[in-house]
Protein backbone atom coordinates (compact mmCIF):
# COMPACT_ATOMS: atom_id res chain seq x y z
CA UNK A 1 0.00 0.00 0.00
CA UNK A 2 1.26 3.74 -0.89
CA UNK A 3 0.80 6.77 0.79
CA UNK A 4 -1.84 7.56 -1.17
CA UNK A 5 -3.96 4.90 -1.19
CA UNK A 6 -3.53 5.17 2.51
CA UNK A 7 -5.20 8.67 2.56
CA UNK A 8 -7.73 7.68 0.07
CA UNK A 9 -9.11 5.23 3.06
CA UNK A 10 -8.33 7.39 5.52
CA UNK A 11 -11.99 8.34 6.28
CA UNK A 12 -13.10 4.49 6.04
CA UNK A 13 -9.80 3.90 8.53
CA UNK A 14 -11.40 7.07 10.72
CA UNK A 15 -15.06 5.65 10.59
CA UNK A 16 -14.60 2.22 11.34
CA UNK A 17 -16.10 1.38 8.07
CA UNK A 18 -12.91 -1.05 6.44
CA UNK A 19 -13.72 -4.90 5.64
CA UNK A 20 -11.08 -7.07 7.49
CA UNK A 21 -8.33 -7.92 5.06
CA UNK A 22 -8.18 -3.67 4.05
CA UNK A 23 -7.49 -3.22 7.95
CA UNK A 24 -4.95 -5.79 8.06
CA UNK A 25 -3.45 -4.43 5.07
CA UNK A 26 -3.74 -0.75 6.70
CA UNK A 27 -2.26 -2.06 9.91
CA UNK A 28 0.46 -2.77 7.93
CA UNK A 29 1.50 0.62 6.48
CA UNK A 30 0.77 2.12 9.54
CA UNK A 31 3.46 -0.46 11.23
CA UNK A 32 5.96 0.91 8.39
CA UNK A 33 5.29 4.58 7.62
CA UNK A 34 5.38 6.90 10.61
CA UNK A 35 4.43 9.76 8.31
CA UNK A 36 0.81 8.05 7.71
CA UNK A 37 0.83 7.24 11.56
CA UNK A 38 0.69 10.80 12.32
CA UNK A 39 -1.47 11.86 9.50
CA UNK A 40 -3.74 9.29 11.03
CA UNK A 41 -3.55 10.36 14.74
CA UNK A 42 -4.00 14.08 14.38
CA UNK A 43 -6.47 13.92 11.62
CA UNK A 44 -8.16 11.83 14.51
CA UNK A 45 -7.76 14.31 16.95
CA UNK A 46 -8.67 17.25 15.11
CA UNK A 47 -12.48 15.38 14.72
CA UNK A 48 -12.12 14.51 18.47
CA UNK A 49 -11.59 18.59 19.30
CA UNK A 50 -13.94 19.88 17.25
CA UNK A 51 -16.17 17.22 18.71
CA UNK A 52 -16.08 18.29 22.62
CA UNK A 53 -15.22 21.71 21.93
CA UNK A 54 -18.70 24.09 21.70
CA UNK A 55 -17.11 26.67 19.49
CA UNK A 56 -20.38 28.48 19.22
CA UNK A 57 -22.13 28.49 22.34
CA UNK A 58 -25.79 29.72 22.37
CA UNK A 59 -25.79 31.75 26.04
CA UNK A 60 -28.92 30.94 28.47
CA UNK A 61 -29.98 34.98 27.81
CA UNK A 62 -29.86 35.07 24.63
CA UNK A 63 -30.99 31.01 24.50
CA UNK A 64 -34.47 32.08 26.38
CA UNK A 65 -34.93 35.57 24.30
CA UNK A 66 -34.46 33.26 20.78
CA UNK A 67 -36.87 30.91 22.38
CA UNK A 68 -39.74 32.82 23.61
CA UNK A 69 -39.72 34.59 20.18
CA UNK A 70 -40.17 31.14 18.55
CA UNK A 71 -43.20 29.92 20.27
CA UNK A 72 -44.86 33.36 20.65
CA UNK A 73 -44.88 33.58 16.41
CA UNK A 74 -45.85 30.20 16.60
CA UNK A 75 -48.50 30.52 18.63
CA UNK A 76 -49.48 33.37 16.39
CA UNK A 77 -49.20 31.63 13.20
CA UNK A 78 -51.36 28.99 13.32
CA UNK B 1 -41.41 11.15 16.84
CA UNK B 2 -44.62 11.04 19.34
CA UNK B 3 -43.41 14.79 19.66
CA UNK B 4 -44.29 15.39 16.12
CA UNK B 5 -47.15 13.63 15.89
CA UNK B 6 -48.49 15.81 18.99
CA UNK B 7 -47.02 19.15 17.55
CA UNK B 8 -49.31 17.58 14.20
CA UNK B 9 -52.35 17.28 16.12
CA UNK B 10 -52.15 20.85 17.55
CA UNK B 11 -50.08 20.64 20.83
CA UNK B 12 -47.68 23.55 20.47
CA UNK B 13 -46.25 22.34 23.86
CA UNK B 14 -44.70 19.67 22.16
CA UNK B 15 -43.08 21.84 19.84
CA UNK B 16 -41.76 23.42 22.71
CA UNK B 17 -39.68 20.75 23.72
CA UNK B 18 -38.77 20.00 20.05
CA UNK B 19 -37.33 23.50 20.08
CA UNK B 20 -35.48 23.46 23.06
CA UNK B 21 -34.16 20.16 22.18
CA UNK B 22 -32.30 21.52 18.85
CA UNK B 23 -31.94 25.16 19.50
CA UNK B 24 -28.48 24.77 20.19
CA UNK B 25 -27.58 22.99 17.22
CA UNK B 26 -29.45 24.84 14.53
CA UNK B 27 -27.71 28.25 16.03
CA UNK B 28 -24.35 26.62 16.11
CA UNK B 29 -24.92 25.40 12.26
CA UNK B 30 -26.21 28.78 11.46
CA UNK B 31 -22.97 30.41 13.13
CA UNK B 32 -20.67 28.41 10.60
CA UNK B 33 -22.10 28.45 7.80
CA UNK B 34 -23.07 32.76 8.22
CA UNK B 35 -20.11 33.72 10.60
CA UNK B 36 -22.41 36.64 11.84
CA UNK B 37 -23.85 35.97 15.24
CA UNK B 38 -27.16 38.39 14.22
CA UNK B 39 -27.75 36.25 11.35
CA UNK B 40 -27.56 33.49 13.50
CA UNK B 41 -30.08 34.37 15.58
CA UNK B 42 -32.20 35.41 13.25
CA UNK B 43 -31.95 31.99 11.50
CA UNK B 44 -32.63 29.85 14.58
CA UNK B 45 -35.87 31.82 14.49
CA UNK B 46 -36.55 31.77 10.85
CA UNK B 47 -35.69 27.90 10.79
CA UNK B 48 -37.92 27.31 13.72
CA UNK B 49 -41.06 29.17 12.21
CA UNK B 50 -40.90 27.57 8.95
CA UNK B 51 -40.57 24.18 9.67
CA UNK B 52 -43.94 25.04 12.01
CA UNK B 53 -45.41 26.09 9.59
CA UNK B 54 -44.19 23.66 6.86
CA UNK B 55 -45.12 20.65 9.41
CA UNK B 56 -47.72 19.38 7.26
CA UNK B 57 -44.68 18.50 4.32
CA UNK B 58 -42.60 16.45 6.81
CA UNK B 59 -42.69 12.94 5.75
CA UNK B 60 -42.35 10.53 9.20
CA UNK B 61 -39.66 8.23 7.30
CA UNK B 62 -36.66 11.27 7.73
CA UNK B 63 -35.63 12.19 10.78
CA UNK B 64 -37.21 15.51 11.87
CA UNK B 65 -33.78 16.67 13.44
CA UNK B 66 -32.30 16.21 9.62
CA UNK B 67 -35.35 18.22 7.84
CA UNK B 68 -35.16 21.02 10.50
CA UNK B 69 -31.05 21.07 9.19
CA UNK B 70 -32.08 21.40 5.98
CA UNK B 71 -34.22 24.15 6.95
CA UNK B 72 -31.62 25.86 8.48
CA UNK B 73 -29.37 25.14 6.25
CA UNK B 74 -31.28 26.72 3.24
CA UNK B 75 -31.80 29.68 5.58
CA UNK B 76 -28.33 30.31 6.44
CA UNK B 77 -27.48 30.65 2.74
CA UNK B 78 -29.98 32.87 2.01
CA UNK B 79 -29.23 35.41 5.05
CA UNK B 80 -25.56 35.04 3.64
CA UNK B 81 -27.06 35.92 -0.13
CA UNK B 82 -28.62 38.91 1.67
CA UNK B 83 -25.85 40.11 3.36
CA UNK B 84 -23.47 39.89 -0.01
CA UNK B 85 -26.23 42.31 -1.56
CA UNK B 86 -27.45 39.44 -3.81
CA UNK B 87 -24.63 37.39 -4.79
CA UNK B 88 -25.27 33.85 -5.65
CA UNK B 89 -24.21 31.85 -2.21
CA UNK B 90 -23.83 28.14 -2.46
CA UNK B 91 -22.31 24.68 -0.70
CA UNK B 92 -20.24 24.42 -4.08
CA UNK B 93 -18.44 27.65 -3.32
CA UNK B 94 -14.69 27.57 -3.47
CA UNK B 95 -14.28 23.31 -3.13
CA UNK B 96 -11.83 23.82 -6.38
CA UNK B 97 -9.11 24.76 -4.15
CA UNK B 98 -5.76 22.38 -4.78
CA UNK B 99 -4.95 22.73 -0.59
CA UNK B 100 -6.16 19.36 0.98
CA UNK B 101 -4.78 16.66 -1.57
CA UNK B 102 -1.41 15.48 -0.37
CA UNK B 103 -0.52 16.51 3.59
CA UNK B 104 2.22 18.51 3.58
CA UNK B 105 2.59 19.33 7.49
CA UNK B 106 3.23 16.07 9.25
CA UNK B 107 4.86 16.79 12.47
CA UNK B 108 3.14 15.07 15.03
CA UNK B 109 1.27 17.10 18.03
CA UNK B 110 1.91 17.45 21.19
CA UNK B 111 0.53 14.85 23.28
CA UNK B 112 -2.38 17.15 24.26
CA UNK B 113 -1.98 20.10 22.48
CA UNK B 114 -5.38 21.04 24.11
CA UNK B 115 -2.99 21.80 27.60
CA UNK B 116 -1.62 24.52 26.23
CA UNK B 117 -4.29 26.72 25.42
CA UNK B 118 -7.24 27.95 27.78
CA UNK B 119 -10.45 27.49 27.06
CA UNK B 120 -10.97 30.72 25.58
CA UNK B 121 -7.79 30.75 23.28
CA UNK B 122 -8.58 27.55 22.28
CA UNK B 123 -12.03 28.31 21.35
CA UNK B 124 -10.63 31.07 19.29
CA UNK B 125 -8.01 28.94 17.25
CA UNK B 126 -10.50 26.78 16.33
CA UNK B 127 -12.94 28.98 15.19
CA UNK B 128 -10.42 30.69 13.13
CA UNK B 129 -8.98 27.33 12.05
CA UNK B 130 -12.44 26.37 10.78
CA UNK B 131 -13.49 29.95 9.28
CA UNK B 132 -10.78 29.66 7.25
CA UNK B 133 -12.14 26.29 5.03
CA UNK B 134 -13.66 26.76 1.90
CA UNK B 135 -17.74 27.21 2.85
CA UNK B 136 -18.34 23.91 0.85
CA UNK B 137 -15.91 21.83 2.96
CA UNK B 138 -16.79 23.80 6.27
CA UNK B 139 -20.30 22.98 5.90
CA UNK B 140 -20.23 19.28 4.99
CA UNK B 141 -17.44 18.60 7.63
CA UNK B 142 -19.88 20.83 10.46
CA UNK B 143 -23.12 18.32 9.65
CA UNK B 144 -21.31 15.12 9.20
CA UNK B 145 -18.14 15.51 12.19
CA UNK B 146 -19.14 18.02 14.70
CA UNK B 147 -23.16 17.42 14.62
CA UNK B 148 -23.13 13.94 13.76
CA UNK B 149 -25.19 13.33 10.72
CA UNK B 150 -24.27 10.11 8.61
CA UNK B 151 -22.62 10.42 5.08
CA UNK B 152 -26.31 10.04 3.41
CA UNK B 153 -27.77 12.27 5.76
CA UNK B 154 -25.40 14.70 5.14
CA UNK B 155 -25.74 14.16 1.03
CA UNK B 156 -29.68 14.45 1.34
CA UNK B 157 -29.20 17.96 3.41
CA UNK B 158 -26.62 19.45 0.96
CA UNK B 159 -28.43 17.82 -1.99
CA UNK B 160 -25.30 16.76 -2.90
CA UNK B 161 -24.53 12.93 -4.19
CA UNK B 162 -22.60 10.46 -1.46
CA UNK B 163 -19.57 10.27 -2.93
CA UNK B 164 -19.31 14.32 -3.04
CA UNK B 165 -19.71 14.50 0.55
CA UNK B 166 -16.94 11.62 1.21
CA UNK B 167 -14.58 13.39 -1.10
CA UNK B 168 -15.38 16.58 0.68
CA UNK B 169 -15.41 15.58 3.85
CA UNK B 170 -12.12 13.89 3.91
CA UNK B 171 -10.33 17.18 2.08
CA UNK B 172 -11.59 19.31 5.17
CA UNK B 173 -10.80 17.11 7.87
CA UNK B 174 -7.30 16.43 5.75
CA UNK B 175 -7.43 20.65 5.39
CA UNK B 176 -8.20 21.49 9.34
CA UNK B 177 -5.26 18.87 10.29
CA UNK B 178 -2.68 20.94 8.37
CA UNK B 179 -4.05 24.15 9.45
CA UNK B 180 -4.40 22.84 13.14
CA UNK B 181 -0.54 21.75 12.83
CA UNK B 182 0.64 24.77 12.73
CA UNK B 183 -0.86 25.66 16.05
CA UNK B 184 -0.40 21.93 17.69
CA UNK B 185 2.69 20.56 16.91
CA UNK B 186 5.41 19.59 18.69
CA UNK B 187 7.47 22.29 20.25
CA UNK B 188 10.27 20.21 19.31
CA UNK B 189 9.81 20.13 16.03
CA UNK B 190 9.20 23.72 16.16
CA UNK B 191 12.22 24.90 17.94
CA UNK B 192 13.78 22.75 14.72
CA UNK B 193 12.28 24.46 11.80
CA UNK B 194 13.39 27.58 13.54
CA UNK B 195 16.74 26.75 13.57
CA UNK B 196 16.78 25.78 10.15
CA UNK B 197 16.59 22.12 10.35
CA UNK B 198 14.24 19.69 8.93
CA UNK B 199 11.11 18.06 11.01
CA UNK B 200 11.27 14.59 11.06
CA UNK B 201 9.05 12.69 8.73
CA UNK B 202 9.74 9.98 6.37
CA UNK B 203 7.17 8.47 4.67
CA UNK B 204 7.04 5.72 2.09
CA UNK B 205 6.33 5.89 -0.99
Amino acid sequence: MTCKEFIALLDDLIDGSLAAEVRTEIDGHLNRCSHCQVIFNTTRKTIEIYRSHEIYELPTGLRDRLHSAIMAKCKGCK
Amino acid sequence: MALVERVRGGDVSAYDTLVRKYERQVFRIAQHITQNREDAEDVVQDAFLKAYEKLDQFQGNAKFYTWLVRIAVNESLMRLRRRRSGRMVSIDEDVETEEGGVPRDIADWAPDPEQNYDQAELAEILRKTIQGLPQGFRIVFVLRDVEGLSTEETAETLGLSVPAVKSRLLRARLQLRERLSRYFRKKSDRRKKRAGAPAEDGGEK
